[in-house]
This record gives structure tokens, sequence and C-alpha cells, in this order.
């Protein structure tokens, strides 16, 4: 009998182990893994992490262990009497002083991440505003003028320091392999930054991670690090104005797109998209949303969450609530220009944007 | 003070709607809190069942984001605030006057009201569903979210106010039993006797009684935000979102022990009883839940480790967290001491209780994981606490009430539960418990962040999401298996003995289910368990009836002072005129109240 | 409710009650306190509770120190007050009681007319509840101690007419003198840390 339940518990232990061990593998390659650190802070986290999650791991194997082992050997059984006893003080000192161990082992390590965590950036660190909106983050390099959204690059193995401030309410920035969650809360400016270490093609993944609002699961963002060549590169791109249209229909486009008066139409009037886009080198100035004047280079729209290709730019001008919902219903949110532009007008628009390498 | 009347006469006039309505006695106004409770419990989990439905499939497309942010809000707030704590209160109030040998509380008629001030606020945040505007910005309703210009409609101020409501409720409900507790204990009941539940009660009742002032003046605050247009939390009028983040936490994490201790406390009575010897380390264990609730005041900055906190407070409260795991711990240690040596039965009461260890050991080890601030900014807001609150919330309050059920129901009704249905509604809860929330481990590690009514496709995070979806059917399931036994029992005829489990505690020596006034005799106490005392000994107490038994006659002021305040929340959602008149009916009630005879 | 004459500690219940419910009242202020001392100093337009300079520009100060003294000091009697009208309940000297119960109610009122006063002396500066954070947390604070102290005045008045109904001290008018007696007091030291915090210390 025991022999069987014995086999039982080392066959259900060793298929736990081996769920486990095999979600582990796969936790690795998820595209917005938090245990695949890729900077030196999101090391530092995982150090923590790594020594926590096999203290705990033990702790569950040992009391589960405990649990069945004793529900099993003290069940009730013809003949046998309980023990009669009310304590031990020997015993309960032990087991005082077992996790006060587990946490002072826990605790060290935790103490001295936290400093080198909360540390100012180095002086040589690119320095990159971020500010949450509702629901898209706009991204500013001080040094290297250049106004971006939802989509930044970053050199390889250089510091990057973030300062990280919101407009309305709070949100939090998190790119779990590059490091840990911060908030952006309005009225505050926190700080964070790291060194990335491995370049690659694909994007890192980052998220809002803090309730905000309608489409707070819409919040997303891409950073790409790149190789110092690429970043430069890249940097020049976006320091340049934009190009005039090049394309009949985007000709159309950019000079609606530039006249706010055209927005008057008698289905009723909306604000035109220099009210609150900008795009360098034009007359738009506005100030209130994303930065187009490259919007073309961007892989995705809408904070991360389409790809960017004319269909959905199409889909976005016409209707944005519909791809993501509540844009439109707040204040000062994007109208939806299928109640102002014709169909054609919303294509000519998009042509424009596409051009905006 | 007493009645006049003859027992004979009070048993008559004790059915009927009216009965309840007017009722101060602690057994009737328990069985209201439990029924509430449950019934609760059931919309929020179907809530819940609604979110993993939307949840099963990335983009899935069942409900709205909007909505999607109402369920998960009034998901939690219902649960906690409707759901487990009234049935954690359905158990105090049926308790502790048995266990201590009281005949009643030490305010009846304050009782009765703390209930109906419950029902209130409970009735007041749930409309908010049928007027369409529920609350949908996370139960912690994080400012600047929450003013006038980003939450527009009338959601937030259902939010204040009924958690007002509901505060009020808890407050008062907490001095009437801390008096109890303090007052009321039978001779011979010293505190080293009374049972752990008993000492559990106490703490939380203190915890809610100094944390639920903080939280409600923050609830003033949004609603002066909201409505007097002032800028407590708003920064651009010069006022500060972390400052309600200090005032909600400080509440809080403590309410979370609030949450948690009864179902201890619970699990500290069944175990003994079905192991059949007495609680192993019965001061460490006291002791624990002392240290629990003192250090639960000194953690609450956990929950914004990834504010901007400095270094410091970063490390202190750390440490005051982690080392909140050393008590908790010991009582661990202790429950399976107590198992040890012993002599356990299974059944539904006892599973459920082993099932407490089991699931919120997991809770806490993940708790202790993010006490950790480097680890928790890897894990705020993902999943990874989603799992870590329901192993602690489910795993570990629920289960402890549903082996509560299980045990006491006998005593409270005079009938069993059915005890194989139990056992089915055990298996179904566990295993479905850990299908749907274990997955969430993995989910946060893979980067899942909460609150989202959608994901990608391409995130790895499919597999495990559809698992938990099918977990919390399975938990739907043993839910209405429940269901089935409660209404087996209802149905059944009354046949359960004073004692059926031979069990230590003084509600034990009364018939089942006990009369009015609770006992014949009011018992003299001589041992930490009384009943094992005199069935080891040999004695045998004396039954017949005290001559004069005075009990508190019925009053509908309690009822009326709680509708006077309902008008009054109804006005603040309102005009503020309809205030006035609530406040006037309250005042009407209370002078009511005072002239009423009490003897 | 079931007047006790069940007490295991000897303490009545009902006074058991008061006590506790004043360390939650603790807390309550506690909070009101902790906002005000959190905005203090960080309110960047007038009116400003004390004098200063902002650009050259000079603000009038609203608060008026030795005014609320006065009202501070009126309210401190009103606890001496309280404590003679709890000795003389105790002593069974109604005439005695009536006369200090009267003069604590009396002075009570007082301190809530000179807080009418002092609100709407703000109003009239133009410090409204939402005008600036000083106005909002010194309006919520103060406000509601002025509730707690009218329901204080309310209670009294209650006692007291209770002992002209029955025109001597039944059996628990003492024990309600002093159950009321004690939230009274409590009420008037949060006044006096209030008042330091607000009127004493440094802006
Ligand atoms: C019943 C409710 C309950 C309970 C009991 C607990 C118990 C604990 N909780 Fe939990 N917690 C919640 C409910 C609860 N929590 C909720 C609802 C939230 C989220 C709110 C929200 O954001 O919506 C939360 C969030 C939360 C956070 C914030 C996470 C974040 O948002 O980033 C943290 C961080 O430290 C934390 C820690 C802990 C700890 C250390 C304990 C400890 O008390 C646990 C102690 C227990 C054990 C450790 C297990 C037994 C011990 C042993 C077997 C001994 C040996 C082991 C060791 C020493 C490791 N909790
Ligand atoms: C006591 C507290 C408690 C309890 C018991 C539960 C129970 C459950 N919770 Fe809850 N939950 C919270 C407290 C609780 N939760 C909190 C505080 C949050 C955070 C909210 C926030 O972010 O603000 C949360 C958030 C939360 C989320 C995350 C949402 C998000 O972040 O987007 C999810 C997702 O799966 C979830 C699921 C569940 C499930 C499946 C159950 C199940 O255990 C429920 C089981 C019960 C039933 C199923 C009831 C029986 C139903 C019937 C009998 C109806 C008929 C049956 C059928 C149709 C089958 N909960
Ligand atoms: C009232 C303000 C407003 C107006 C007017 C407006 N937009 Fe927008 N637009 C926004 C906001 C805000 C966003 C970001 C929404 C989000 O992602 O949540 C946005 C996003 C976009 C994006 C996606 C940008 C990105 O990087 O993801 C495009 C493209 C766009 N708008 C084009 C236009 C065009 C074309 C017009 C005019 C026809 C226009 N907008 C008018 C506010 C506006
Ligand atoms: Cu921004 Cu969530
Ligand atoms: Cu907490």
């Amino acid at each position: 009998m025991l022999s069987i339940m014995k086999r039982k518990t080392v066959f259900s232990f060793s298929a736990i182990i081996g769920i486990f061990l095999s979600a582990c593998s796969s936790w690795q390659t998820d595209p917005q893994t938090t245990v695949n650190p890729k900077s030196d802070m999101a090391y530092l986290i995982q150090d923590v992490y790594v020594l926590v999650s096999w203290l705990a791991l033990i702790v569950f194997v040992v009391i589960m262990f405990a649990i069945v082992y004793i529900s099993w050997k003290f069940r009730e059984r013809p003949g046998v009497e309980a023990q009669q006893f009310h304590g031990d003080t020997r015993l309960e000192i032990i087991w005082t002083l077992i996790p006060i161990l587990i946490v002072v082992t826990i605790f060290i390590p935790t103490a001295n991440a936290i400093p080198k965590m909360k540390s100012d950036p180095p002086a040589n660190a690119l320095q990159i505003d971020v500010v949450g909106k509702q629901w898209w983050f706009e991204f500013k390099y001080p040094e290297l003028n250049i106004t971006t959204a939802n989509e930044i690059h970053i050199p390889v193995n250089t510091p990057v320091a973030f300062n990280l401030e919101s407009t309305d309410v709070i949100h939090a920035f998190w790119i779990p392999q590059l490091g840990g969650k911060v908030d952006m809360v309005p009225g505050h400016s926190n700080k964070m930054w790291f060194t990335p270490t491995e370049a690659r093609k694909e994007a890192y993944l980052g998220q809002c991670t803090e309730f905000c609002g309608t489409s707070h699961a819409n919040m997303l963002f891409r950073v790409f690090v790149d190789e110092q060549d690429d970043f430069n590169q890249w940097v020049n791109d976006q320091q340049s104005v934009a190009i005039p249209a090049q394309s009949e229909l985007a000709k159309q486009g950019e000079a609606l797109l530039l006249n706010n008066v055209a927005f008057i139409s008698e289905n009723g009037s909306a604000v035109g998209c220099v009210t609150c886009h900008k795009i360098e080198g034009t007359t738009a100035m506005g100030m209130l949303a994303p930065n187009l004047t490259h919007i073309a280079s961007r892989s995705t729209i809408a904070a991360g969450v389409f790809e960017n290709n004319k269909e959905n730019l199409i889909k976005w001008i016409s209707n944005p609530s519909k791809m993501k919902p509540g844009v439109s219903e707040r204040t000062g949110g994007m109208p939806m220009y299928e109640n102002y532009l014709s169909e054609e007008q919303i294509e000519s628009i998009v042509a424009y944007l596409m051009e905006l390498q | 003070m007493t009645t006049a009347l003859p027992l004979a006469v009070k048993e008559e006039t004790n059915s009927g709607i009216w009965s309840w309505l007017t009722t101060v006695d602690h057994k009737k106004i328990g069985t209201m809190y439990g029924v509430s409770g449950v019934v609760f419990f059931i919309i929020a989990g179907f809530e819940a069942l609604l979110i993993r439905t939307q949840l099963a499939v990335p983009n899935g497309t069942i409900i709205d984001a909007d909505t999607y942010n109402q369920l998960f809000t009034m998901h939690a707030l219902m649960m906690i605030f409707l759901g487990v704590m009234p049935m954690g209160a359905a158990f105090f109030n049926w308790l502790v006057p048995l266990m201590i040998g009281a005949r009643d509380v030490a305010f009846p008629r304050l009782n009765a009201f703390s209930f109906w001030t419950f029902l209130s606020g409970a009735l007041l945040l749930t409309s908010s569903w049928i007027f369409g505007d529920a609350p949908d910005v996370g139960w912690f309703a994080y400012a600047p979210l929450t003013e006038k210009a980003y939450t527009v409609g009338q959601a937030m101020d259902f939010y204040a106010v009924g958690l007002l409501l509901l505060g009020v409720a808890s407050t008062v409900a907490s001095l009437n039993f801390v008096v109890t507790i303090i007052n009321m204990r039978a001779p011979g009941m010293s505190w080293f006797r009374m049972p752990v539940f008993v000492w559990m009660i106490f703490v939380v009742a203190w915890l809610l009684i100094l944390s639920l002032p903080v939280l409600t003046i923050g609830l003033v605050q949004i609603y002066f935000d909201r409505n007097f247009d002032t800028n407590f939390f708003n920064p651009m009028g010069g006022g500060d979102p972390l400052l309600w983040q200090h005032l909600f936490w400080i509440f809080g994490h403590p309410e979370v022990y609030v949450l948690i201790l009864p179902s201890m406390g619970i699990v500290s009575e069944v175990l003994p009883t079905f192991s059949r010897k007495p609680i192993f380390g019965y001061s460490a264990i006291v002791f624990a839940g002392l240290s629990i609730a003192v250090l639960g005041f000194a953690v609450w900055s956990h929950h914004m480790f990834t504010t901007g906190l400095g270094p410091v407070p970063s490390i202190v409260f750390s440490a005051s967290t982690m080392a909140i795991g050393v008590p908790t711990g010991v009582k661990i240690f202790n429950w399976l001491a107590t198992m040890w040596g012993g002599s356990i039965r299974f059944n539904s009461a006892s599973m459920f209780s082993i099932g407490f260890l089991a699931l919120f050991t997991i809770g806490g080890i993940s708790g202790v994981m993010h006490a950790s601030p480097p680890i928790d900014t890897q894990q705020q807001d993902t999943y990874f606490i989603v799992a870590h609150i329901h192993y602690v919330l489910f795993g570990g309050a629920v289960f402890g009430i549903f082996s509560g059920f299980y045990y006491w129901w006998p005593k409270f009704f005079g009938r069993f539960l059915d005890e194989k249905l139990g056992q089915i509604h055990f298996w179904l809860f566990f295993i479905g418990m850990n299908l749907t929330f274990f997955p969430m481990h993995f989910l946060g590690v893979q980067g899942m962040p909460r609150r989202i009514y959608r994901y990608d496709a391409d995130l790895g995070w499919e597999t495990w999401n559809i698992v938990a979806t099918l977990g919390s059917y399975l938990l739907g399931v043993g839910m209405l298996v429940f269901l089935y036994a409660v209404w087996k029992a209802y149905k059944s005829e009354p046949d359960a003995p004073d004692n059926p489990w031979d069990a230590p505690t003084l509600e034990w020596a009364t018939s089942s289910p006990p009369p009015e006034h609770d006992f014949d005799v009011v018992p003299v106490v001589e041992a930490r368990d009384p009943l094992w005392y005199d069935r080891d000994n040999n004695i045998t107490r004396e039954k017949t009836k005290d001559e004069h038994i005075h009990l508190p006659p019925p009053s509908y002021y309690p009822l009326l002072i709680s509708i006077g305040l309902l008008v009054g929340g109804i006005g603040m959602l309102t005009t503020l005129m309809i205030s006035a008149l609530g406040v006037l009916l309250v005042f009407y009630a209370i002078w009511g109240w005072v002239l009423e005879p009490t003897s | 409710m079931s007047e006790q004459a069940h007490s295991v500690t000897g303490i009545d219940s009902r006074k058991l009650l008061m006590w506790i419910f004043l360390a939650s009242d603790c807390l309550f202020f506690g909070a009101l306190i902790s906002t005000y001392m959190i905005f203090k100093g960080n309110i960047n337009n007038p009116p400003y509770p004390t004098d200063r300079i902002v650009n050259g520009e000079f603000f009038h100060g609203l608060l008026n120190i030795p005014l609320t003294s006065a009202s501070t000091f009126v309210l401190l009697m009103s606890s001496v007050a309280m404590v003679l009208a709890v000795y003389g309940a105790q002593n069974n000297n109604l005439k005695m009681m009536k006369g200090w119960l009267i003069s604590t109610i009396g002075l009570g009122i007082f301190f809530l007319l000179f807080q009418v006063y002092e609100f709407r002396h703000f109003l009239h500066e133009g410090l409204g509840i939402s005008t600036n954070q000083f106005g909002a947390s010194f309006y919520l604070m103060t406000g509601f101690h002025g509730v707690h102290v009218g329901i204080g005045v309310i209670i009294l008045i209650s006692l007291l007419f209770g002992t002209f109904r029955r025109n001597s001290l039944g059996p628990d008018t003492g024990f309600h003198i002093e159950t009321a007696g004690l939230y009274w007091h409590f009420v008037d030291i949060v006044w006096i840390v209030i008042f330091t915090l607000v009127y004493l210390m440094p802006y």
C-alpha cells in the first residue's frame, strides 16, 4: 500500500517538475518574458529573482510534502488513538528561526540590489524623456532633438537614462527584458536607466502596466536595440524634416491634411490633423498627439497595437475608436474622420502619411 | 434591557419577515450576513467567469473594453467587501457569543444596525450596474484616473459613497465585537482559554477599527475632488496622486489580513477537532496572529515599490513585509504539528482546511517573492500578482470559509450538509482552483499584464489562459454542487446532535440549532477545550434552564437608521437635499432608539 | 441595548465602546492632519495662511492667531466645565452638574460660532475649499472637527434635557455624562493638535 503511495507521489512530483521545467524553457523565448534579461539592470534583478525562486521552490516542496505525508501517516485508523500534546517550545523556536533564516537570505541580496537600481545614471548616458498619455507614449531625445512616439531606437552597450512623466493619469513604463517597471506619476518625475547588452532586429516589447482607463490594454511600445552604426543612421533619419509629398494622391493628401479649413464639411465640422499632430517642416504644429514627421518609419501605429500599413491607417483615421476603444471618446481624443471626410480623402491622407519615411 | 415576556411567547413571534427586519439576535443577523455574502459571492464569481471567458483566447471579443474594466473592478469590490467580509461576519456573528459563552453580543441593536448598513452600502454599490455606471478603475482606484476629468459619470461616486457606508457598517460591527470579547466572556473564559477563532476575530476587529478611518478620509477626499472641485489628488491643482495610494494601502494591507484571519481562526478550530487532539502551540498561534496585525500596519508601501519610492523606504518596507512571513510560517508549522500524531478524519470540513494549508502557503510564498522590490518591479501588475491574490484570497480565505460552512452547518441549522456532495465540491474547487490560478504564475513570468481586456496572439500566453479559463468553469460547477448540497440540507429533517464531531469548544455544548437565548445555563469554563475537559474528566453539566433569561426585545430602529444612511448616500449621488432628509431620518431613529424601553 | 449587568472587566461596556471608538477617531484625524501636513508649504496661489511676499508682491496672511487663541481658550475652558459637570454628576449634585453642563454647552456653541465666523471671513477673503491646497485641507480638517464639536453639543443638550425631564439624576445619567465627557475631552485634545499645527507652527 505504502509503496504504491510512494510511487504515486514520486510520479506526481516528477510530473509537476516536468511541466514546470518545460514551462520554464518556453518562458525564455516568449516575446515579453520577464526572465530573459538583456540589460545590466535586468541581470541585477534576475540574480535576486533566481535565488528567491529556488528558495520558494524548496519551501513549496517541503511544505507540500509535509502536508501530504502528515495527512497520510496520521489518517484515522481503527485502533490508533491520537497522541495528546499541546506544544513543544524547542520545536517552536526552531521553526521560528528557519523562516527568519530564509527571510534574511533573501533580504540581503534585495537590500544590495535596491541602491544600484535606484542609482543615478552615468554621465555619458543617452537621455530620453518619456511622457505617458492616454493611451500612447511620447519619446523625446533632448540632446538629439528628436521627438517620436511609441517606438524608439537605442544603441547597444550605451547607458540609457529615462525620465518618466505623465500629463494625465498614472501609467507605467516596463520593458521586461531590459528593466523593471517604473510608474509614470503625474506631478512626479521618475528615473530609470539601464545599459542594453544585446542588439537585435526584433523589438523588445514594452507595455503600460498601470491601469489607465479604457484602452490600458492597448498601450504598448517597442524598443529597438541597434548596433551603434544603425543607431546613428536612425538618428540621422529622424532629425531630418518631412519630405514633401511625391505621388499625385499623396500631394492631395498633404494639401488636405495641412488645410485646417478643409475639415469643415456638410456633415459637421471637426478639427484638422494639424491641431494635434506635428509634422516637422510643414505647418502642422500640434503638440497633443504623436509626432507624425516619420510615421512611415514606424512598424506599428496606435501605440504598438496594429501593424503600420495602408489598410490599418485608413481604418484608424476613419474610426480610431473602433480599433482602439475610447480614443475618440476621451476629451481631446482623435475624431472619427469617417464622419467628416470621404473615403477618397482619407485614402489620400494615408498615401501622404505612408511617404513620411 | 430585558423582556418580561415569558420565553414561550417570544418563540411564537419568531418567524415571518418582520421578525427578520427587527431582529437583534446575533444568530439571525449572522444568517443574514451569510446569505447576502453567498449571494454576492456568486454574482462576483459570475463576473469572474465572464472575465475568464473573455480572456480564454487572444483578442477576445465577447466583452468590450469598458465593460471588462467594470467587471474586474466590481468583481474585486464585490468579492472582498460584499462576499468574503460578510461571510466572515456571518461566522463571527454566529460564533463569538456562543464560543465565549454569552447570550448575545454587547450591543444587540448596534449589531443589527451594522448588518442593515452593510446591506445598504452593498445595494448602493451593486446598483451602479443597473445605472450602467459601475466603477471601472480597479478596486484600488488610483488617482487621478478617479478625478472628474478622467472618469465622467457617477461611477466613482458610487464607489466612494458605497465604501463609506460599508466602512461605517464594519467599524460599528468591530467596535461591538471588541467590547463583546472583552466584556461578555462566561465565567472562567479567561483570555488564554478563548478559542483561537475568537482571538482572530478580536484582531480583525482591531484592524478594521484602526484602518477604516484612513480609508474614510480618502473616500471623502475623492468625493470632494469630484463634487466640490478640490484638488487633493489632482496634480494640476497642486494635489498628489500618491497621497491616495498611501491612504488606500494603509487601509488596504490590513484589509487583506481582515480577509484571511477569520479563515485562519476557522482552520484552527477544524484541524484540532478532526485530528482528535488539542491545537499545537496555542499561544504561539495567538501571538503570531497579533504580530501579523501589528506588522500589517507597517508594510503598506509594498504596493508602491514602483512609484519611485526612495531606496531607504524601499528597503524598510521590504524588510517589514518579509518579516510577516515569519509569524505566518509559525502558524503553518503549528497547524501541521496539530495534525502530527493525530487521528485525522477526512471529511469536507477537514479537507477544506487542509486544502487551505496548501493553497495559502503557495500564496504566501509568492507574497514573499514580491516583497523583494527588485523582483516586484518584474511582477507588479502582472498575472503573477493575480496568482498571489487568488491563492491567498480564494485558496486561503474562501477555502477557510467553506471549511467553516461544512463544520458548523449542523450547529447553525440542525442539519448536515451532504458529505458526499461536500467532497465532490472540495475536489472541484481544489482542482479547479489550481488549474485556474497556478498557470497565472506562468503568465506573469511570461509578462502578461493584469487588467487587460485583450492580448495579442503571438506572445505565448494562449495555452495557460485557456487552461485558466477551463479551471474557472470547474469552480463554477463546484459552486453549483455546494448550492445543491445547501438545498438538500434545507429540505431535510433536522437530525444533528448537539456535538456531532465531538468538538471541544463551547458552541457545541448547546443544542443544534441553539435556542434563541444560546445557553440554557451560562457555562462555567475550567479549561481551554471545555468540552474535552468535561469528557475526559467525566463531568456532566446541569441542563436545567435558568429561571429568568432576559433577551433584548426586537427593534426596528436599527433598520430605520440604516435606511436613513442609505437615503443620505443616495443624496450624495443625486442632490444633497435628499441627504438632508436622510440625516433627519437618522436623527429621528436615534431619538427613538435612545428612548425605546429596553426593559 | 442590553445595558450590561454583565461585564468581565468591570468596565461598563458602553464606556469601553467609547474608548475604542476614540481610538478609531484618532486615526480619522490622523489621516486628516497628515493630508494637511503633506500640503503644508505647497501652495502657489493666494490667499496664503500667513503673510507672504511672492514676486515682490505682498499678501496678507489669513490666520488671525490671537483671535483663534481666544477661541481655543474657550474650548479649553469648556473641558474644565465638563470636568466639573462630571464631578457634579458623580457626587449626585444635580444643580452643580446642570450648571456646568450648561456652561460646557455654551462654550462649545461659542467655539462653533467662532468657527462659522472664521470660515465666513476666510471665504470673504477669497479662500474657498477649492482655491488652493491650504483651503482644501484646512476646511476639511477643521470642518470635521467642527462636526465633532457639534455632535458633542447635541449629545450634551440631550443629556441636559434628560435631567430636566426627570428632574433628578437617573441611575444612568451620571454615567452618560461621564462617557460624553470622554468624548468631549478627546475632541478638545484634537483641537490642541490642530491649533498647534495650523496656527502656531510656521507655515
Ligand atoms: C488574504 C489576503 C492576502 C494575504 C494573506 C497576503 C499575504 C501577503 N502578501 Fe499579499 N496581496 C493581497 C492579498 C493578500 N496578501 C492582495 C489582494 C494583493 C494585491 C492588491 C492588488 O494589487 O490588487 C496583494 C499584493 C501583495 C504585494 C504587492 C504586489 C504588487 O502589487 O506588486 C506584496 C508585496 O510585497 C504582497 C506580499 C504579501 C506577503 C509577504 C504576504 C504574507 O503575509 C504571506 C505570509 C505567508 C507565507 C510566507 C507562507 C507560510 C510561511 C511558511 C511556510 C514559512 C516559510 C516561508 C518563508 C519564510 C518564505 N502582497
Ligand atoms: C476574495 C477575493 C476574490 C475571489 C474569491 C476571487 C475569485 C476569482 N477571481 Fe478574482 N480578483 C480579486 C479577488 C477575488 N477573486 C481581486 C482583488 C482582483 C483584482 C482586481 C483589480 O485588478 O482591481 C481580482 C482579479 C481577477 C482577475 C484578473 C482580472 C484582470 O486583471 O484583468 C481574474 C482573471 O482571471 C480573476 C478571476 C477569478 C476567478 C476565476 C475566481 C473564482 O475563484 C470565482 C469562483 C466562483 C464562482 C465561479 C461563483 C459561482 C458561480 C455560479 C454558481 C454561477 C453559475 C455557474 C456557472 C455559469 C458555471 N480575478
Ligand atoms: C484632437 C486631436 C487629434 C486630431 C485632430 C487628430 N489626431 Fe491623430 N492622434 C491623436 C491621438 C491622441 C493619437 C494617439 C492615440 C493612441 O494611440 O491612443 C493619434 C494617433 C494618430 C496616428 C497613429 C500615430 C502613431 O504613431 O501610432 C496617426 C497616423 C494619426 N493619428 C493620424 C491623424 C490624421 C491623419 C489626422 C487628421 C485627419 C489626425 N490624426 C487628427 C489625436 C488627434
Ligand atoms: Cu497607460 Cu496603462
Ligand atoms: Cu499588502
